[in-house]
Order: structure tokens, then C-alpha cells, then sequence
């Protein structure tokens, strides 16, 4: 363990400082696997508390991304052979070209989205389920959910919002989409065996007759390091941290970040100050530094934003 | 480190080969892969690996491989075997499918006896062929990593070039996922996954899966297809019954569809299937 102290840098945009390891490990890009797209910036139709980048429906510190930026890094994405693709936000369905989005991606390899849900009407679904059933590339919906209960989720994820989640996924449901539901550990024993288990009957209990869960540990920035805490101090990587063959089973080291101002390692850190890579493509194929607080909590927890 | 081998092809007639992965114990299914294989004139046999796990009795692989000739390589599960690891490594992410893989990994570590786990331990990591003035590469999951899952649903062509270009392929054979695809692509390069012979692919239907290859006499093409296999299912489950192995696997044998690792599976691939 390195005993020099961490660098704390105070930004205007950011509610907690950012504190940055003074010899953080570095990463390989080994290959550019996954390529996520920050698709709608940080603007969002909720503003969980405990959303990691503070997205929100006046949160314009990203801004969507155009059609013609998409298709740009699509290109760019076809010649180093991207193997698959995800859209974030923010809420990806607030985007008015979504469809398009979709389309045009999914011609080149398979898609995930994360979503809320909400935006998903009848007519959103029955495309989506056409759309999967015609496409030779998978497409996934990932939808987050809280709580088996409105009175558990929105409690995070805003007055209201269970009812017109659940809405969404049965939308889904009838029209042969089976989203993975993507819980974050927001309590503790959301973690356990027995929580698990009643969390997959209540997914049942919505008509997906072959649930699928993917839990997530909370990062501590953005509103979540309001909610509950923020990174101490020694919450940081040094150089000589990583376990043999760790950094492999990192996903930064084989994935980037779009937006619609640059490259960034992965989607944690988009509203990091200094942890955008550059403009251009070619400028996320270096390596990076883990010098950032939420590199700790992928580097403890064995945390995958992957599918 | 690739093992390279040398085909001699007579310039007459069709040459043959016939290319399975995956036997997870099914050592019925092995010996009516082989059987089908030379029926169809097939002259020489390779096998991708993964020779433990899901199915009875271990030990009964090995001299069907040895006595067959079956060029073999390694797979996830053969080196886990044959160095005594701790599990599978077959790159599960989900708990639920961890579960069962440590079972049937649990029991085959148990049941494999010394000398088959050293012949596991010593198996080359590939195999590279030239046919038809094609390279050829044989891998287990794919040619940058043993337990890297390559369903067809998820692998795209921009990736599939990619991987051609950075191993200097024009044909690459794999298997591990446990479900068979082929795609060729515009320029004519060709990815073959040869699915697995130890259980069903998840479709309904108790039959399994292997690859023909057939170079033309005139040595200017390989062709690829892929075949099923009728085996003695209901024995298999009643030994499988017999070891005390999960009832879930067992319908597996006898449904052809998927009850375990399920997780891993794609949307598309498991939208396909019951569970």
C-alpha cells in the first residue's frame, strides 16, 4: 500500500470532491470489445438517488448524441471490431431518434440498452419485439427495477415510478422481449440468497416466464454519495492492487465510453474531471490509470456493467 | 501454443474430416459420433475439448478417443481437470449457473482417474490444418481465449474479421458454447461452431451435433456441415440417474432443452429454448 496521499481536486460541477490516487495501476486496452454510448447524455425522465452520474430532466452536463455521432463511432467501431454494443443515458427512449439508433447499430453487432422502462409504450414494445425477432444480432432491454414493492423502489427511483415500471416490463413481456430486470443493492440484504430468490418470483409474477436478474453494487458518487456515503479517502487503487488476472475481468480493459463530447474509459467515469480520454476515437485506445474513486468498487466487488 | 499438423489428401476423391467438441461425459454419444463420422467416410476425427462434465463415468471417454485416433485438444474443463483445479473455469457469470457447473465439475474431478487427467493436462491448446490452401484453426472458444463464449447471435462480423486477420485464419472451428452455427462471411472466410455431442442443443430434441468438412478432390474448397446425432439418450439418463447426477440435467437428456447454465445464454438463444 503506497503511503503518499491522494490528490483531492475541488470541481464546480461535482458535489464531492474528486480524490485521485497518486499511483494508480494501469490498464491495457486489451481489445475494444464493448462499446457503450451515452446516448442521451445525463437528461433522464426520473432522477434517481441513487444515480451515479446525478442524471436528471434538467441534467444537461451531457448532452444527447446526434444520429450522425453514432454513426461515426459505429464506423470506427466496425474497423477495430467491436464485438458488442450498449446504450446508457440518462434514458435512452427519451431519445427522438431512438428507432433509428437501434436500427442502425444492431446492423453491425448485438445491443443492449439500459432503461427505466417509463417511456415504453405499447407501440415502443411491439417494434422492440419485432425488431428482436428480426434482427440476426441480439437485442437486449435491460430495465431497472428497486424494490418488489412501490413503497421499496420509490424510495430511489422517484414517487410513482414502480407502477410505470412494472407497466413497461409486462409491455415488454407481451411482446417477447425478456429484459434482464437490473436491481441495484441499494440495502444490504438485497445482496442475500433469500432476497434473490423472492426478487425472481416477483419478476415471475410479471409474466416473464424465464426471469433474468443482474444485481448491482452502488457506486459512491453522484446521489448516491448523498444517499448513503462517499469514497473515503484510502478507497483508491495503487499500483500493485490488482490480483493476477484481475485486470482481464476488468471491463475497462476491453471497453469505452461515447458521449457526446468525447471518449471516456467506461460509464462510471463521465463526470470525473480529467478522466476523459479525448475527442477522437483513437484517443480511447491508450491505457488507462484506475486513479478514480469508482475504480475501487469494480476492483473490490468484481463489478461488470456487461449484460 | 498451437499444434500444427500436416493433412495429406489424396487429389482423386473427397477428403473428409469430421470435427465435435464438447462430450461432457455422454460417452454413448461419443461412440454414435464416431460411428456416424465413418459411415459418412470420414478420415480424420478431431475433438475440441471439454471431454468432463454433465454427463456418467468419466473414464469411459478416453478409450473411445484413444481407440478412434480422435485428435484431440484442450479445453476449459480438460485443464481444470488435468491440473486439479479448483472448478471449472468455463466463464459462467451468474451464481445460478456456477451452481450446477461446480456439480458436475465436483463429480467429474472425483471420477476421472490419474493417468486421464495427465493426458488432459498434456493436450495441445490447438490446432492449426492447411486444407485446400485454407488455414484452418481449431480452438475451444475462441482463438483469443479458451472460455470465451462465441454464440451466434453475439458475434458479429467486424469481430469476426478481426479475429480471422490477428490469428492468420481463413476457416476457424470451435466449440464451448454447447449450441452449433456456421457464417461465412462476404470475403468467404468461415467460422464453424461444431456445438457439443454431450447434450442437446437446447432446441427440443434429444438429438446432438458435430461438423463435416469436405475438401473438394480438385482442392479448391471446403465445405462445412453440420449434423445430428441419434444416440441411446434413455440410457444415458438412467446412468446419469443411477450417479446420483441432478435431476435437472437428466431432463435435459430426455427434453433436449436446457434446465441449467441459462444464464450465460443470449436473448436470442434463450428466447429459443423452454426454461
Amino acid at each position: 500500500m503506497s503511503t503518499s496521499r491522494p490528490e483531492v481536486r475541488h470541481t464546480l460541477k461535482m458535489a464531492q470532491p474528486v480524490i485521485v490516487s497518486p499511483d494508480p495501476p494501469e490498464l491495457q486496452l486489451d481489445a475494444l470489445d464493448t462499446l457503450w454510448f451515452q446516448i442521451t447524455g445525463t437528461l433522464c425522465n426520473i432522477a434517481c438517488l441513487h444515480c451515479f452520474i446525478t442524471c436528471g430532466p434538467k441534467n444537461h452536463q451531457h448532452e444527447m448524441m446526434t444520429v450522425q455521432q453514432v454513426r461515426a463511432a459505429l464506423g470506427e467501431a466496425r474497423k477495430h471490431g467491436v464485438r458488442e454494443y450498449y446504450f446508457t443515458g440518462g434514458e435512452p427512449f427519451l431519445h427522438p431518434d431512438i428507432q433509428e439508433l437501434i436500427t442502425m447499430t444492431l446492423e453491425q453487432g448485438p445491443l443492449s440498452i439500459l432503461t427505466n422502462g417509463i417511456l415504453i409504450d405499447d407501440d415502443m414494445a411491439a417494434w422492440l419485439g419485432e425488431t428482436f425477432r428480426r434482427s440476426a444480432y441480439s437485442l437486449d432491454l435491460r430495465v431497472s427495477l428497486d424494490g418488489r414493492t412501490a413503497e421499496e423502489n420509490d424510495r430511489v427511483r422517484g414517487k410513482g415510478t414502480f407502477k410505470h415500471i412494472i407497466a413497461g416490463i409486462e409491455r415488454l413481456a407481451r411482446n417477447g422481449i425478456n429484459p434482464v430486470i437490473t436491481v441495484t443493492e441499494v440495502r444490504s440484504s438485497m445482496g442475500l440468497p433469500a432476497e434473490r430468490a423472492a426478487f425472481m418470483e416477483c419478476v415471475r409474477g410479471l409474466g416473464l416466464e424465464k426471469p433474468r436478474l443482474k444485481f448491482l453494487t452502488p457506486f459512491l458518487i453522484g446521489r448516491e454519495a448523498r444517499r448513503t456515503r462517499g469514497y473515503r479517502e484510502d478507497e483508491l487503487l495503487h499500483d500493485g492492487d490488482l490480483q493476477p488476472g484481475e485486470a482481464q475481468k476488468l471491463q475497462c480493459s476491453s471497453c469505452r465510453m461515447v458521449t457526446d463530447d468525447g471518449v471516456y474509459p467506461c460509464p462510471l467515469l463521465i463526470n470525473i474531471p480529467g478522466a476523459k480520454m479525448g475527442e477522437t476515437f483513437q484517443d480511447g485506445l491508450r491505457p488507462i490509470k484506475l486513479a478514480w474513486q469508482p475504480c475501487y468498487t469494480c476492483h473490490v466487488y468484481g463489478v461488470t456493467c456487461r449484460t | 501454443m498451437l499444434h500444427e499438423q500436416e493433412s495429406s489428401t489424396g487429389a482423386q476423391e473427397s477428403y473428409r474430416i469430421a470435427v465435435f467438441g464438447g462430450c461432457y461425459n455422454n460417452y454413448l454419444a461419443l461412440q454414435a459420433t464416431i460411428d456416424d463420422a465413418r459411415r459418412r467416410s470420414a478420415q480424420a476425427i478431431y475433438c475440441l475439448g471439454d471431454m468432463g462434465g454433465f454427463g456418467p463415468h468419466p473414464d469411459r471417454i478416453f478409450p473411445i478417443l484413444w481407440e478412434n485416433e480422435v485428435m484431440c485438444m484442450q479445453g476449459n474443463y480438460d485443464h481444470s481437470i488435468g491440473n486439479r483445479l479448483a472448478d471449472c473455469a468455463c466463464g459462467y457469470t451468474d451464481p445460478r449457473d456456477n451452481y450446477y457447473a461446480q456439480i458436475s465439475y465436483d463429480y467429474t474431478l472425483a471420477n476421472t482417474s490419474d493417468r486421464y487427467k495427465d493426458w488432459l493436462r498434456a493436450l495441445p491448446a490447438g490446432i492449426q490444418l492447411e486444407l485446400a490452401h485454407r488455414r484452418i484453426l481449431m480452438v475451444h472458444g475462441s482463438p483469443r481465449r479458451v472460455n470465451e463464449f462465441l454464440w451466434e447471435s453475439t458475434t458479429p462480423e467486424p469481430f469476426l474479421a478481426k479475429l480471422f486477420n490477428d490469428y492468420d485464419a481463413d476457416m476457424i472451428l470451435c466449440t464451448h458454447t454447447g449450441i452449433h452455427w456456421q457464417r461465412r462471411l462476404p470475403d468467404g472466410r468461415c467460422i464453424v461452431n461444431v456445438g457439443a455431442i454431450g447434450r442437446p442443443p437446447n432446441d427440443g430434441q434429444t438429438t446432438v451435433w458435430y461438423a463435416l468438412l469436405t475438401i473438394d478432390p480438385g482442392h479448391s474448397r471446403v465445405e462445412s456441415e453440420l449434423l445430428p446425432v441419434a444416440y441411446d439418450y434413455e440410457r444415458l439418463a438412467y446412468e446419469m440417474r443411477q450417479e446420483q447426477l441432478p435431476e435437472e440435467f437428466v431432463e435435459t437428456i430426455l427434453t433436449g432443452w436446457w434446465t441449467t447454465c441459462l444464464e450465460i445464454l443470449p436473448a436470442k438463444e434463450r428466447a429459443r429454448g423452454r426454461f
